[in-house]
Formats: structure tokens, sequence, C-alpha cells
């Protein structure tokens, strides 16, 4: 995959699909839900941070454990740049999530409540900042690599397992619990679904873009200094 | 492998009885029910954090050297995980008995709250050994085993406490029985997963 960074189709695609995004996001027409109205239109822009978010992370665990299976340099660089890009869309998961809280739960930090969703990504994000802290405090690389690496695979697996396999731990305000209609009943009509699916390819695409480029920045970083990276 | 430090033990001991008494100091006599095991599974988790965070830090690099020539790497992390098991069943028993003793004992229903605090034992053992073994090989690893591991720890405290505020509020094991048969799958989880992850952190 590494190979595809340098073809050009993949990057024309994310431009247009995020530009379909933001234009016919706004055009659209949306079914008139009670409570949600026109906020639902945040429905293109906050819930694909957080489906990007998850497959950037599920993209470095793959990049982590091939990592640890053949201790290449150039695993653990792409790893890394794709958690950073990760934590960076779950923040602005947070922010567009707290602008629709604040129509729908009345105000920005609703959040706190127990909610099963933004209780796990809170944890999510504890990790990660715990694995770069982790990933600063080791001094040498290759033991660097490895000792994140082997962090990374063992939080992710136990974390999602935890949050999301069996039981639901608390009620939810997300759709799917607590007496809120799931997707598929009425919230993701037709219309909404035009849009939200490219929406999503679109956000991962970006973020697969930037972490690219980190990748070579951090690539170039010990080339300069002749590491082989192989 | 640890009995030589007994002391680390005692001190342990002593840390917990501290965290007690000051909870008997500030509340009293009238600790109620719900505060009563948050509270517990405070005392349960800062202990954990310092009695296992030992078992790969206190170690020295001519030690883990020689270990290494002796055994292999999952046989050692086997080994430290079952002796972490067995401190944290000592330490809960001894923190239970310690801290009903001076703020009362709500639980009416015993089977499950003895259950939980046996699976949570093991998940909190079983966590720290793999994250202490991960945050030796950093250089600040005291504050690095706290961040590391809290987060990981979120889900499985609200677990246990969902199922002794449970136990205080009514006798029925029934109502717990899907949790703690989570507790125990995850806690195979964890081990499973330091089998297949120890042996890459181990060679140096």
């Amino acid at each position: 995959m590494l190979k595809q960074l340098h073809t050009k189709w993949w990057k024309v695609l994310c431009v247009l699909l995020l530009g379909y995004t933001f234009i016919y996001g706004l055009l659209v027409e949306i079914p008139n839900v009670a409570l949600l109205h026109e906020t639902v239109r945040n429905l293109f822009f906050h819930v694909p941070c957080w489906f990007a978010m998850l497959l950037l992370m599920l993209t470095s665990l793959v990049y982590s454990i091939k990592y640890l299976r053949t201790g290449k340099t150039k695993y653990d660089l792409a790893a890394v740049a794709l958690l950073r890009m990760a934590v960076t869309f779950g923040i602005l998961g947070y922010l567009t999530g707290m602008l629709w809280g604040n129509y729908i739960w009345g105000n920005l930090v609703s959040w706190i409540t127990n909610d099963t969703k933004i209780l796990g990504t809170a944890i999510g994000l504890l990790i990660y900042f715990a694995y770069f802290i982790l990933r600063g405090s080791i001094e040498d690389e290759e033991k660097r690599a490895r000792v994140s690496a082997v962090y990374s695979i063992f939080a992710f697996i136990l974390l999602n397992v935890a949050i999301n396999v069996v039981p639901r731990l608390t009620d939810s305000l997300h759709p799917g619990s607590g007496g809120n209609a799931t997707f598929t009943v009425y919230e993701l009509d037709n219309h909404l679904r035009m849009v939200f699916y490219p929406a999503v390819i679109g956000y991962f695409l970006l973020g697969l873009w930037i972490s690219s480029i980190i990748y070579r920045m951090g690539r170039l970083n010990y080339l300069n200094n002749n590491i082989p990276i192989e | 492998m640890e009995y030589r430090n007994k002391y680390a033990i005692s001190g342990i001991l002593l840390y917990m009885a501290c965290i007690v008494f000051i909870i008997f100091m500030t509340f009293g006599q009238d600790l109620r029910g719900p505060v009563w095991v948050v509270l517990f599974w405070i005392i349960m988790l800062f202990t954990a954090v310092n009695a296992v965070a030992k078992s790969f830090m206190q170690e020295s690099a001519g030690r883990q050297l020689y270990y290494y020539t002796l055994a292999n790497p999952r046989d050692i992390m086997l080994s430290k995980i079952i002796y972490n098991i067995f401190i944290m069943l000592f330490l809960a028993v001894i923190a239970l008995l310690f801290y009903s003793v001076t703020s009362g004992y709500p639980i009416v229903d015993n089977a499950s709250f003895l259950l939980s605090l046996l699976l949570g034992a093991m998940a909190f053992a079983t966590t720290f050994s793999m994250i202490s073994a991960i945050a030796s090989k950093a250089s600040n690893s005291g504050t690095l085993m706290a961040i590391l591991s809290f987060p990981l720890l979120i889900p499985i405290i609200i677990i246990l406490i969902r199922i002794s505020l449970n136990a205080i509020q009514q006798n029925n094991l029934d109502i717990n029985l899907q949790d703690l048969l989570y507790l125990a799958a995850l806690n195979v989880m964890i081990i499973a997963l330091a089998m297949v992850l120890f042996p890459y952190l181990w060679r140096d």
C-alpha cells in the first residue's frame, strides 16, 4: 500500500468527494426529523470524522502488526503518521459534536453525561495521547518503535472489545440506544445516504493523504541521516 | 520470584491501610452504599498500580538477562501474571477486611460481589503486568504506568462498579451473570494478548 502513495487517482477522488460533500451536503433535500431538523446536516461533517478516525486506527493497527513481524522502520513511520491523523480527526469529531450537541441537547458540554460512544472515544483519545508520550520517553529508535507497536496493538484490541463487543455499558444519547432510533429506521433516508457514504470515503482518503505526507517527512528525516528504513 | 522483597508487600499493605484510614477519618461511619462501592474500587485501583508496577520495573538489567538465558519469554510473562494474580487476590481480601471493619459492609449479594472481586483483581493484575512490562522499557516509567493503564481500565471499573451497585441493592446473582461472564472472557483475552505480544517486548 505504501507504493500506492505516488499515484494520483485517489487524491483526485478525495477532492471530488469532499467537494461533493460540502456542496451537495448543504443543498440536499433533508427529511424533516423531529428534534433534529436542519442540524441533521451535521451528519455529513460530524459522523465521518469518527468513521475516518476508526478506519485510520485500523490501518495503523495493520502497520503495527506488520512492523512487529518484519522489523522494518518504514512500517513504524506509517503507523505513527496514521495515528496522528486519527487523533486529529478525533478532536475534530469532538468539536463538531459539541456544536451539534449545543443545538440538540442544550449546551456545549452535555457530553459529560454517561454516553457510551463519547466515553469510548474519550478513552481512545487518552490512550493515543499516552501512546505519543510513551514514544517521547524512549530514546532508542528501534526500541521505541517496538514498544509503541506492542502498546498500540494491546490497547486497541482491548479497548474495542471492552467498549463495543459485549453488553452496552450505559445508556446513550446517540442513535441505536436509549430509545433513540437507529440509523436504519428513518434518519438515514436515501438522500442522506447519498451524501453520507461518499463523505466517509472522502474524509478517510483525506486522512490517508495527509498521513502519507507526514510519513514521507519522517522518511526524509531518516534518509538525511543515512539510516536505512527498509 | 519476588518473595525475596518481603518489605515491598508490607509497604503496599501499609499504603492501602493509609488510604482506608484517610477515608475513615473523612467519612466516619456514615458511608452510604454507592460511595462505599466507588471508594472501594478506587482503593483497589491505586493499590494495584503500586503493587504490580514493581513486577518489571524493579528488575535490574542483569537479572533480566539472566532470566533471558534461563526461560522463554512466554513462561516468564505467565509466571509474572500468575504471581500478580495471587498478590492482587491477597491484597483484595485484606483491603476488604480492613475497609469493612472501619467503614461498614453494605453488600447484600455476597456471591456476585465476591466473584466480581475475584475477576476484578485478576483483570487488574493481568493488565498491569502487561503495562508494567511496556512502561519498564521507557524512562519515566512511574508516570507512564498510570497514564498507559488507567484509560484501559476505565471500562473494566465501570462494569465492576455496576455489579457492586447491584449487589448492595438486591440479592440476585442472575442479573450480574452476564457482566461476570464478560469479565472472565476479558481476563482470558488479556492473558492471550500478553502471551502473543510479550516476546516482542522481551528481546533487547
